[in-house]
């Protein structure tokens, strides 16, 4: 259930506009690692993750994610633009997550529609399977979007933020979710605010601030000082920048 | 008499039973592509296509007078043009797709207005935009079933996509490419529908027996598959009660058709079972859980 060889960045510079959201992020992550990504907003903590499943191309660098392609890496955006008014159940929604074995016409049968059932069961939404979408709470349809994670069975899984305006009890549902999928070996990378959380929960953190200010194990890279520099990270665009001295 | 109301026109009329046998193929396609477009918030850009068809209708009017194969090659072809051209726009410029469909059906419709008035009487100008229902030829029957069949063929292979690019498209394009060659696709969809609707109902209202069962449908069902459903029967009944009022009331069958259908959308909003204003008004005791 691993990815062979684990994701590699390699001086990597993402950014929009020529200016950089990630700046010069060199480091690996191991196949089944835990990870945490914490900073500050504005930090390039989505960003990083939108160059992780290629939605986003470098400015500079490169990211290496050792041969993983689009359909073994499962992506949670921090706002899933989803149109909760489309007349579609909770049920056909996290079923779209076996799209990888079921894909544009392959047939959806009785080994997907229990898989499916599974899922909706292990995220605490039995029952729900005919409601529709719109009639679900916030924290419902981040179960039922973590159902269709689970049904992509995929060797990476990012989340971003995925616990934003979510309540202890859901959060601590989904959040041993996380732990199984650690548990099954595969590589979880999660962009948390929460810091005791992360202390608890991930081995392994990125302390982000444009650039690496910290990244290892959790209780090291969450060092006072460590979190001190990551707050003076600076946001505001400079009028006057100049080309990146390191720039190729 | 009730054979006299419903039959009798039929029975005794070529013209009027072709006219329903071409509503109801219309109906039939524009059911599935009229439901997508509401739910992708295109509603207006079937009305706006309907205009980008004219100047190459106009083109063919132009060439080969009022003949069927070669204003339906025009619109098909100025159809696609734009669709494609402000699909393309908007993806590699600042303007939304919106903007530069407005944009290119404005620049498409004064050049259409233009090259039918070159040459064309009003008679020819009231055609082009208003079709003809009662008049429809055996060559248009057979254009109008090809486009049905050929629509309910295409939208079967690409309904999984569509759906999922509808209601998260983010998620489509994390887990395949899909996305926007199904969205070429099914706008191509759209001018052909557009562009058979144009030989019966003229291009201002060939969007109106697209449009209108599809907004009426979302009062009855919250599934799409049932939406879809109740949009074609929604037309088909327009068809009917259009081309029958025409016939007793002496009005024309293309507006007509689509003044059916645009009250049985007034219905609908009123007493559809899925937030019908009547309901909403008197929704009864609420439940305990």
């Amino acid at each position: 259930m691993t990815a062979a060889t684990g994701i590699t960045f390699l001086d990597a510079t993402l950014g929009y506009d020529r200016r950089p959201a990630v700046h010069h992020l060199s480091g690996r992550i191991e196949p089944g690692a835990l990870l945490a990504v914490v900073g500050p907003n504005g930090a390039g903590k989505s960003t990083l993750l939108k160059g992780l499943v290629g939605a986003l191309k470098p400015l500079q660098g490169r990211i290496d994610t050792g041969g993983l392609t689009c359909q073994d890496i499962a992506y949670l955006p921090q706002a899933a633009d989803i149109d909760r008014s489309f007349p579609i159940s909770v049920f056909d929604l996290v079923s779209a997550g076996r799209w990888r074995t079921a894909g544009l016409f392959g047939g959806f049968g009785s080994a997907d529609k229990a898989a499916a059932q599974e899922a909706l069961m292990a995220v605490g939404l039995g029952g729900f399977n005919n409601r529709p979408i719109g009639s679900l709470s916030g924290g419902q349809l981040q179960r039922a979007l973590f159902a269709r994670l689970l049904l992509q069975d995929a060797k990476l899984i990012l989340l971003d933020e995925p616990f934003t305006a979510i309540d202890t009890k859901t959060s601590a549902d989904l959040l041993a979710l996380i732990r199984r999928w650690h548990g099954e070996r595969r590589t979880v990378i999660a962009v948390l605010h929460d810091m005791d959380m992360v202390r608890e929960h991930f081995p392994e953190t990125l302390l982000l601030a444009r650039e690496a200010i910290a990244w290892g194990k959790t209780g090291e890279a969450l060092r006072p000082e460590n979190l001190l520099s990551a707050r003076r990270m600076i946001e505001a665009h400079d009028p006057h920048a100049v080309p990146c001295a390191q720039a190729a | 008499m009730i054979h006299d109301i419903f039959i009798a026109p039929f029975a005794e009329f070529g013209f009027m039973r072709r006219a329903l046998v071409g509503g109801m193929a219309l109906s039939i396609a524009g059911g599935p592509v009229g439901v997508f477009l509401m739910l992708r918030r295109m509603s207006l850009t079937g009305d706006a296509m309907a205009h980008a068809i004219l100047p190459g209708v106009a083109v063919g009017y132009l060439l080969f007078g009022l003949s069927l194969w070669p204003m339906t090659v025009g619109g098909l072809a100025a159809g696609f043009a734009v669709a494609m051209l402000a699909g393309v726009v908007a993806r590699v410029t600042v303007l939304k797709e919106d903007a530069s469909l407005a944009a290119f059906y404005l620049l498409s419709l004064a050049l259409g207005v233009t090259i039918v008035s070159l040459k064309g009487s009003n008679v020819d100008l009231l055609h082009v935009l208003f079709g003809s229902v009662l008049a429809l030829g055996d060559e248009t029957l057979l254009l109008l079933a090809g486009i049905a069949t050929i629509t309910l063929g295409i939208m079967a292979v690409i309904y999984r996509p569509l759906v999922l690019d509808t209601v998260d498209p983010g998620f489509l394009r994390s887990v395949s490419g899909a996305g926007t060659p199904v969205h070429l696709v099914f706008l191509a969809l759209v001018v052909l529908n557009l562009v058979g609707g144009f030989n019966a109902l003229g291009t201002l209202l060939a969007v109106g027996l697209m449009m209108l069962p599809a907004a009426s449908s979302r009062f009855w069902s919250a599934d799409i598959g049932a939406m879809i459903g109740i949009a074609v029967l929604i037309g088909c009944l327009s068809s009917l009660i259009g081309l029958l009022a025409s016939y007793h009331l002496n009005l024309a069958a293309g507006p007509a058709i689509i003044l059916a259908a645009g009250l049985l959308y007034l219905l609908s909003m009123m007493f559809g079972r899925r937030e019908g204003l009547f309901w909403k008004a008197f929704p009864g005791r609420h439940l305990s859980a």
